[in-house]
C-alpha cells in the first residue's frame, strides 16, 4: 500500500481538455495532484473512492465574481437586513460560522462554493489601493484557490502613458502594479468612465471614442493599448474588459466597437448579458435582445472570449468598480447607495436590486444571458457567471446548468417572464441543450484554459487534484448542487455539503518581467500624488497564502 | 500572518533609522514617519504630530511582568490557560476592543469569539457606530483621503475638530496639500467648521458657524431641503439651528458651486443628540448634493485601527461590530450586543478586553458589573482595565513593537514597520496562545 496515493475508481470521466466525454475510468492522485496509473498492477492505494455510476469533473472554477476586498467588505457592513432571514452558517468543530445573504461572508463564501464543487474563484476588481486587503481576507476564504485581477482602466498613469504616446511605460507600470498588487490578471472596468465621473456630476463616457477628462484619451485607446502590452508580457489572461455603457439601451454597438478595438489581440469580455442591448437611450420599450450579431462577432473571432453575467430573478447586490453605473442604479431603484473614488486607480458602486420576472427589462436581461449560451457556438469561449452577486449569486449555476440540459424546463420559465420577451430576443426559439461535456467546458475546461491554468480544470497527469464526484439525476440542479464528493489538492473537503476540511487554498498571482529603470518614473509620480508611501504600498508576498506564481518557467514544476 | 519590517533589537549603542514607519496613534495612520531609534528608544520621530511625537518618543517599554494573574506575577502558560478556561466557562462570554490590535489579531480574537459562542464587540460602538447604523439606511457616498488632496475644493468639518484629535488631517490631506487639480493648495479650497462651540479648528476655517448645541439634526435637514430648492420660515430656522438662513443658503450655494465637496464628521455629530439620525442626515446630504455636482462624506476615526476592527469583523461575520454568537452563528444588534450595554444591564458572565479601557471609561453600572466577573486584559500599559482583570496581559505594542496591518479611516491597508522588539508578546501571539487552548478545550479541529 502506498501511502497518500488515492484511487478513485470506475468513475463516469468528464475531461474535455484531454478529450474524455462520459468513459468510465479510474483516477489516481498523489501528492496533491493526478498522476498517470502506476504501471504495477499490484499498487494499491491507500485509499479508494468508490465511484461507479458517478460522474467525475474538475473542480469548478469561477472566473468572474465579487467575493472579497473593499468593495465586497462594504457590502456586507450595508446588508444586515437580508442575513437575519437568509440561511445560518453555524460553526461546527471544523468549520468557522458565517451569514449568507447575497454578500456572504468569507467562511461562508470558501464553503458555500466547495459545497457546491467548484475549487477556485477569481475576484474581478480590486483597486491595487485595497490589494492587502483582499488577501487578507483571501486568507480567511477556505476551500478555494484564489486570485484577482487588478483595476487599472482608470489608472492616471495608464491614461498618462497613452496620452504621452510612451507604450514602453505603460507595458512596464502594468507589470509593476500586478506585481505590487500580488494580482492575477489587468482588468478594465468602464475604461475612461470612471474618471469622468470624479470630474463631474454623473460623469461618464459615452462610447469608444469620447476623450476622457484632464486626460484626452479614449476609451478605444486604453482598450486597444493595454491589450498590446498584456499580450507582449505574455500573461496568462492578458485583458478582462467591463465595456463602456454597461445597462444602457443601445450598448451593443459599444461592445461591437470595444471587441474591434482588440484588433485581433486576445481580450475577455465579461457580464456581456449586461453590454447586449438595443433600443434607444432611456427608452424601454425599444429595449431589446442584440445577442445575435454580437455572437456572430464572437463566433468568427477566436481571439474574443466572454462569460455571460446570468440575471436570476429575486434580490441580490449590485456592486462594480463602475462608479457612475452605481449612481445609475441607485437613481432607478431608489435605495440606499455606496460610492467610493480610490485616488488614481478606481472607482466603486453599490446598491441593493431586485431582478422581477414581471418586469420587462428583468426578464430581457435573463433571456439574454441564456441567449448567449446557446448561441455561442464554440463552449470553449464562453464562461458561466452570474457576475456573483451582481445578476444573482454564485448559488445559483446548479439552476443555470438545469436551464442550459433541459429547454422545457427553460420555456416554461420563459412562459412566467414578461409576455413581450419571446418577441424581443430570440430565447423562444433556441432549441439547444448543453450535454454534460459541454457543461465541464464552460464552468472548468474552458475557464482554466481561458485563465492560463494548465494545472486547472482538466483530470491529466499533473493537475492539481482539485475533482467533483457528482450523482447523476434526471434534474441537472438536484445533481449539480450536492455534489457526492468534493476533493482539493487530493484532500475530500466536502462529503455531500459537509465540509470536511475547511483549508484555506492557494493564491494564484503573476509576476511579468519588467524594465525596474521604468521605476523611476513611476515613484516620482507615485510619491507626487499617492496619500500613502511608495514603500508602502506594494504587497509583501507574507500577506499571500500558499502563493503560486501562474505563467513563470517554473510553474508546474 | 504578514511580518513585515520587524526588527531584532539593536546592540547595546547601536542607532537605526526606520524609514516610513507608521503612527498609529489616530485614525490619520501617517505612514511617512522617519523613527531614529538608540538603545530601544525612539529619539526621534520626523513628521510626526505633536500627538505622534508623544506616542513614539514618550514609549517607554511597560517595566511589570507579561503575565498576571489575580494581580501576581504568572507565566504565560498559566495565564494563556486560564484565559481559555475562563473564556470558556461562561454563558455570555464577551470580547471587546481591538481598536488599537493590528487586524492580525482581530482575527483572532474573531475566531476565539466563534469558537466560544460569544459576543465580539469594538470601540465602533461608543464612537461612529452611529455612523455605522446610518450607513446601513442610507449608504455613503466617500473616497480615499488622496481624492480630498487631490481634488477637494470645498472642505466641511462637522462636530470635528482636527486641530486636536488629527493634527496633521490639514496639512496632509484636507486643506494644505497641492494635488493635482487644486494646484494652488488652500488658496484652491474653501473650508467651512461647523460646531457648537469654537474649537481650535475654527481659525483654519473661511467660514465658521456655530450652530446651537444639540440641533445637528435640524441644521443638516435645514441644507437638505435647501439642496432640493424648498422654501423655509426663517424665524424657524434661525430659532432651531441658531444661524440665519441666508447664511444656510449662501453655505448651500457655495456646496453646489464645489467642483468636489468632501465632508468630514466627528464624534460632536455622532454621539449627541439624534446619534444615528444626525449621521444619516449628513450621509443623505451628501448622497442628495451628488444630483448637483461631486459630494463625498467621510468620519473622522479616532483609534489607529478601528477602521480595520470594523472590516475584520465585517468579513467574518458579515457585520461591523455588536455581533452575538450565543445560537453558533453571527447575529447583530446595536444596542443588545454592544458591550457597554451588555455590562450595564449584568448580562455578560466572562470577558476578555483587548486594548481598550472599559473601566476608565464605561458608564458606572458597567464598570461594576465588568468588575465582578472573570476577564482577561491584554494591553501595553497599565490601566484600570487591567488592574481589575483576573487575568491581565502586558503586550508589545503595535506599530512600535510589534508588527501588523492597520487600515486607516478611509479603508486604505497599511503595513507597520515596527522600531524595535518588546520583550512582552504582541496581541497577536497572546491571542493565538488562548485560541489553541480554548479549541483544545471545545474540541475544534479547524
Amino acid at each position: 500500500m502506498t501511502k497518500d496515493l488515492i484511487k478513485i475508481s470506475q468513475g463516469t470521466l468528464y475531461d474535455p481538455a484531454n478529450g474524455v466525454d462520459g468513459e468510465v475510468r479510474d483516477l489516481w492522485i498523489q501528492g496533491g495532484r493526478i498522476i498517470a496509473a502506476p504501471s504495477d498492477p499490484a499498487t494499491k492505494p491507500a485509499r479508494t473512492i468508490e465511484a461507479e455510476g458517478l460522474v467525475v469533473m474538475p473542480g469548478g472554477i469561477d472566473m468572474h465574481c465579487h467575493i472579497a476586498g473593499p468593495k465586497v467588505n462594504v457590502a456586507r457592513k450595508m446588508r444586515p437586513e437580508e442575513k437575519r432571514k437568509a440561511e445560518v452558517i453555524s460553526r461546527t468543530d471544523v468549520t468557522h460560522s458565517g451569514t449568507l445573504g447575497s454578500v456572504p461572508s468569507t467562511f461562508a463564501t470558501g464553503y458555500k462554493y466547495a459545497g457546491m464543487g467548484y475549487t477556485t474563484a477569481f475576484d474581478a476588481a480590486i483597486p491595487p489601493l485595497g490589494a492587502r486587503h483582499a488577501h487578507e481576507e483571501f486568507d480567511d476564504t477556505p476551500c478555494l484557490d484564489k486570485g484577482f485581477y487588478v483595476l487599472m482602466g482608470n489608472n492616471h498613469y495608464v491614461m498618462q502613458s497613452i496620452q504621452q504616446n510612451e507604450p514602453k511605460k505603460l507595458k512596464a507600470f502594468i507589470a509593476w502594479l500586478l506585481t505590487a498588487a500580488k494580482g492575477f490578471a489587468p482588468k478594465l472596468v468602464n475604461p475612461g468612465g470612471v474618471e469622468v465621473w470624479k470630474h463631474r456630476q454623473a460623469g461618464n463616457v459615452s462610447g469608444l471614442d469620447t476623450e476622457v477628462d484632464h486626460f484626452g484619451v479614449t476609451p478605444r485607446q486604453i482598450v486597444s493599448q493595454v491589450a498590446q502590452s498584456a499580450q507582449e508580457l505574455g500573461l496568462p489572461h492578458p485583458v478582462h474588459i467591463h465595456c463602456n455603457n454597461l445597462g444602457m439601451p443601445g450598448n451593443w454597438e459599444t461592445t461591437l466597437e470595444t471587441m474591434r478595438a482588440l484588433e485581433g489581440r486576445r481580450g475577455h469580455l465579461t457580464h456581456i448579458q449586461f453590454h447586449s442591448y438595443g433600443g434607444g437611450e432611456g427608452d424601454e420599450n425599444t429595449f431589446n435582445s442584440k445577442v445575435v450579431p454580437l455572437a456572430d462577432y464572437v463566433n468568427s473571432h477566436p481571439n474574443v472570449t466572454i462569460d455571460v453575467g446570468q440575471v436570476l430573478f429575486g434580490e441580490t447586490t449590485s456592486m462594480t468598480g463602475d462608479g457612475p453605473l452605481g449612481y445609475f442604479l441607485s437613481n432607478i431603484y431608489g435605495g440606499k447607495w455606496f460610492s467610493s473614488d480610490t485616488e488614481m486607480e478606481a472607482g466603486c458602486g453599490i446598491t441593493p436590486i431586485k431582478y422581477k420576472n414581471k418586469s420587462l427589462v428583468h426578464a430581457l436581461q435573463w433571456a439574454i444571458g441564456l441567449e448567449w449560451y446557446l448561441l455561442v457556438d464554440d463552449p470553449w469561449r464562453v464562461v458561466m457567471s452570474t457576475d456573483h452577486p451582481n445578476g444573482g449569486s454564485f448559488l445559483a449555476y446548479p439552476q443555470i446548468i438545469r436551464f442550459l440540459m433541459d429547454r422545457t424546463y427553460r420555456q416554461d420559465v420563459l412562459k412566467t417572464c414578461h409576455p413581450l420577451v419571446g418577441r424581443r430576443s430570440t430565447l423562444a426559439d433556441l432549441h439547444r441543450e448543453y450535454t454534460l461535456n459541454e457543461i465541464a467546458i464552460i464552468t472548468r475546461a474552458g475557464p482554466a484554459r481561458i485563465l492560463g491554468l494548465t494545472n486547472k480544470g482538466h483530470l491529466g497527469p499533473g493537475a492539481d487534484a482539485d475533482i467533483t464526484i457528482y450523482t447523476p439525476h434526471e434534474n441537472k440542479e438536484i445533481m449539480f448542487e450536492l455534489p457526492r464528493l468534493v476533493i482539493k489538492s487530493g484532500e475530500v473537503i466536502v462529503e455531500q455539503g459537509e465540509v470536511r476540511d475547511s483549508r484555506i487554498g492557494k493564491t494564484l498571482h503573476v509576476a511579468p518581467a519588467y524594465d525596474v529603470d521604468a521605476e523611476a518614473d513611476i515613484q516620482e509620480w507615485f510619491e507626487k500624488y499617492y496619500s500613502i508611501r511608495w514603500r508602502n504600498y506594494p504587497v509583501d508576498p507574507s500577506y499571500m497564502h500558499q502563493p503560486e506564481l501562474i505563467g513563470s518557467p517554473n510553474h508546474g514544476n | 500572518m504578514a511580518s513585515v519590517g520587524s526588527v531584532e533589537p539593536g546592540a547595546r549603542s547601536e542607532l537605526t533609522v526606520v524609514e516610513d514607519a507608521v503612527c498609529t496613534f489616530c485614525g490619520c495612520v501617517c505612514d511617512d514617519i522617519d523613527l531614529t531609534v538608540e538603545n530601544n528608544h525612539i529619539t526621534q520621530a520626523q513628521r510626526a504630530c505633536v500627538l505622534g511625537k508623544a506616542w513614539f518618543l514618550n514609549h517607554a517599554i511597560d517595566d511589570r511582568p507579561s503575565c498576571l494573574i489575580d494581580g501576581q506575577p504568572a507565566g504565560l502558560e498559566d495565564g494563556y490557560q486560564r484565559a481559555a478556561e475562563i473564556l470558556t466557562g461562561g454563558k455570555y462570554p464577551i470580547v471587546y476592543g481591538l481598536s488599537d490590535s493590528p487586524c492580525e489579531a482581530q482575527r483572532v480574537a474573531v475566531s476565539i469569539v466563534d469558537w466560544i459562542d460569544g459576543t465580539i464587540d469594538t470601540t465602533t460602538s461608543v464612537c461612529h457606530g452611529p455612523s455605522g447604523m446610518a450607513f446601513q439606511g442610507v449608504g455613503e457616498v466617500t473616497c480615499t483621503l488622496g481624492e480630498v488632496a487631490n481634488r477637494g475644493d470645498f472642505i466641511m468639518f462637522w462636530g470635528s475638530n482636527p486641530a486636536e484629535s488629527h493634527p496633521r488631517h490639514f496639512t496632509k490631506y484636507s486643506l494644505m496639500p497641492k494635488g493635482m487639480f487644486v494646484p494652488n493648495g488652500r488658496k484652491d479650497r474653501t473650508c467651512v467648521i461647523v460646531d457648537v462651540r469654537k474649537t481650535k479648528s475654527a481659525k483654519a476655517a473661511d467660514i465658521f458657524l456655530q450652530i446651537k448645541p444639540r440641533k445637528d439634526f435640524e441644521a443638516l435637514w435645514t441644507l437638505r431641503a435647501l439642496a432640493k430648492g424648498i422654501e423655509l420660515d426663517a424665524r424657524q430656522v434661525e430659532s432651531e439651528t441658531g444661524i440665519e438662513l441666508s447664511v444656510w443658503q449662501d453655505l448651500m450655494d457655495r456646496m453646489k458651486a464645489a467642483k468636489f465637496g468632501v465632508i468630514f464628521f466627528g464624534m460632536g455629530l455622532t454621539m449627541t443628540r439624534g446619534k444615528h439620525a444626525n449621521s444619516e442626515a449628513l450621509l443623505a446630504l451628501t448622497r442628495d448634493l451628488n444630483a448637483y455636482t461631486r459630494f463625498t462624506a467621510k468620519p473622522n476615526r479616532g483609534h489607529g485601527n478601528v477602521t480595520g476592527a470594523d472590516n475584520v469583523v465585517a468579513w467574518r461575520t458579515g457585520y461591523p461590530f455588536g455581533v452575538n454568537h450565543n445560537r453558533g452563528y453571527p447575529r447583530f444588534n446595536p444596542g443588545e450586543y454592544t458591550t457597554s450595554d451588555t455590562l450595564a444591564r449584568g448580562e455578560a458572565d466572562c470577558g476578555m478586553m483587548i486594548a481598550c479601557d472599559p473601566m476608565a471609561n464605561f458608564s458606572q453600572p458597567a464598570r461594576e458589573h465588568l468588575a465582578s466577573i472573570p476577564y482577561i486584559a491584554l494591553d501595553s500599559k497599565e490601566t484600570p482595565t487591567t488592574r481589575a482583570a483576573t487575568v491581565a496581559f502586558t503586550v508589545a505594542t503595535y506599530g512600535i513593537n510589534a508588527p501588523g496591518t492597520v487600515y486607516r479611516m478611509d479603508d486604505v491597508p497599511i503595513p507597520l514597520r515596527p522600531a524595535f522588539k518588546s520583550p512582552h508578546p504582541s496581541d497577536f501571539e497572546v491571542l493565538s496562545n488562548i485560541e489553541t487552548r480554548v479549541k483544545a478545550i471545545r474540541g475544534v479541529r479547524s
